[in-house]
């Protein structure tokens, strides 16, 4: 094993490291917010809101997320040209690169598991606390965020962090649409100087740091909340 | 480029001029991949349950260390960098051996590689499920005079299923999706398939539509036979709430 190529290439795995985690922390942000809002159609809309929610999550926890990103990238990304104005639009420059599509299938397909995980938190908020948040007045909306959300996102915690992790060790898949990542560096080093397990190492033990990091920031969060057994 | 409905049946039918018959042999040989690395896995999970419950103590590190990197590693770096530190052990073995190299086969590969990595999931799922067989029940075989092989397939293996069946279910679902992977390395199944009817016709979405349809049938009908074979192993059992 020799390892002498780091001092060459750092500033490129450093530069795929960051795309990595911004790939990540994308996915998971954005994939957070629209979960809930495809958590709260499944649990509390109307029929046709339900079937919606539903069909989305049924399609993309049912279909590879390779598939879903070559889906983006290949087939939307072909389609895209043909919308007359948006090669001189100001999106294109960003539109036309790897790193927008893989951050869209990345996003949506986070959206559809965090979803499924947060139907069954808002499902297992005791019913007593709600009611006792409409005794006392509280509107649906208010009673929502002060009640209903954060005991559902309190109970789905530990599985949101096995989720991110989840996230995490499906970014590589980033690579193969031209995206820099950390895996992609890699790759280039294995093109470049022969070496085939080495760059893997090095990018292996990148990623366990990383889940040791967010395991243990989850572990701080839950200790955070209390909760009575 | 083809918009009518009828250039889209043509692009996908069956035959010669459409790619409907390659997605179809693509999408054959990613069940054949799923299947064969879900068998592997099996074997491979109920030697690292069996070998993690057992009282050995270096066994037992060893399979720790086995499940817990092979979770923790990403799966296209798992895939890549076994498919290729398989394929060079064997030809150095070969060649120290003084045997021909030979070109291995893609098909087993992929196999034996998704297989490693369902392996460490499934030693955790049936641990959980052997765990959670009442003691007494294992009790009570043995003072009825029951060998080991009788106890297994007679209190064991009923009592495990209902438990494992789900996690199975899981790991099923998520192996037939994660053979997509193996397109990486260039084995052609549904994924790589797919991407050589697009390339081929430039027709990206419609093909990556239609793979992805099949993937959703292949895991909506999986789901069926796994519900109904869940009903089977539960029979009996007294009905939750």
């Amino acid at each position: 094993m020799t390892f002498s190529w780091i001092s060459a290439y750092w500033p490129l795995l450093l530069a795929g490291a960051v795309q990595t985690l911004s790939l990540l922390a994308i996915s998971v942000i954005f994939g957070f917010v629209i979960a809930i809002g495809l958590a709260f159609a499944q649990v509390s809309g109307g029929p046709i809101l339900r079937s919606l929610a539903r069909g989305y999550c049924t399609f993309f926890r049912g279909t590879p997320l390779l598939i879903q990103l070559w889906l983006l990238y290949y087939g939307v990304g072909s389609l895209l040209p043909m919308i007359p104005g948006i090669r001189q639009s100001l999106f294109w420059p960003i539109l036309r690169e790897g790193f927008f599509f893989a951050a869209v299938s990345f996003t949506l397909n986070y959206a559809a598991y965090e979803a499924e995980v947060l139907r069954g938190a808002l499902l297992a908020v005791p019913k007593g606390e709600l009611e006792a948040g409409r005794a006392f007045g509280m509107r649906p909306f208010t009673l929502t965020r002060r009640i209903w959300l954060p005991r559902a996102i309190r109970i789905a915690l530990p599985t949101i962090g096995g989720e991110i992790v989840m996230q995490l060790k499906a970014t590589p898949l980033a690579f193969t649409v031209t995206v820099m990542d950390l895996y992609a560096v890699a790759t280039k080093v294995r093109q470049d100087t022969l070496l085939v397990y080495e760059p893997l190492v090095v990018v292996t033990v990148f990623y366990l740091i990383i889940t040791a990091i967010i395991a243990r920031s989850f572990r701080f969060l839950e200790a955070q909340v209390p909760v009575r057994r | 480029m083809a918009t009518s409905s009828q250039g889209i049946l043509d692009l996908l039918s069956p035959y010669p001029p459409g790619w409907g018959g390659v997605l179809l042999t693509g999408a054959a040989s990613t069940v054949a991949i799923s299947a064969g690395a879900f068998l592997i896995g099996l074997l491979l999970g109920t030697g690292g349950a069996l070998g993690k419950l057992s009282g050995i103590r270096p066994l037992r590190l060893l399979l720790e260390l086995y499940t817990t990197t092979v979770r923790a590693v990403p799966e296209l770096i798992l895939i890549v960098g076994l498919y290729y530190a398989g394929m060079d052990g064997l030809n150095r073995l070969l060649a120290a051996l003084n045997l021909p190299a030979f070109e291995l086969n893609g098909f087993a590969v992929a196999v034996a590689v998704l297989g490693f990595v369902q392996g460490a999931y499934m030693t955790e799922v049936l641990r959980g499920a052997i765990l959670a067989i009442p003691v007494g029940q294992i009790e009570a075989a043995k003072a009825f005079g029951m060998g080991a092989r009788l106890r297994f397939h007679r209190i064991i293996l009923p009592t495990l299923l209902p438990n494992a069946l789900p996690g199975l279910a899981n790991l099923w679902m998520s192996v037939t999706k994660d053979s997509a992977l193996v397109a990486v390395v260039g084995y052609q199944e549904l994924a790589l398939a797919t991407r050589l009817a697009g390339a081929s016709t430039k027709h990206y979405f419609i093909f990556f539509l239609a793979s992805a349809l099949i993937y959703l049938a292949l895991t909506l009908v999986s789901n069926a036979i796994f519900n109904l074979v869940e009903r089977r192993v539960r029979r009996g059992q007294p009905k939750l709430a």
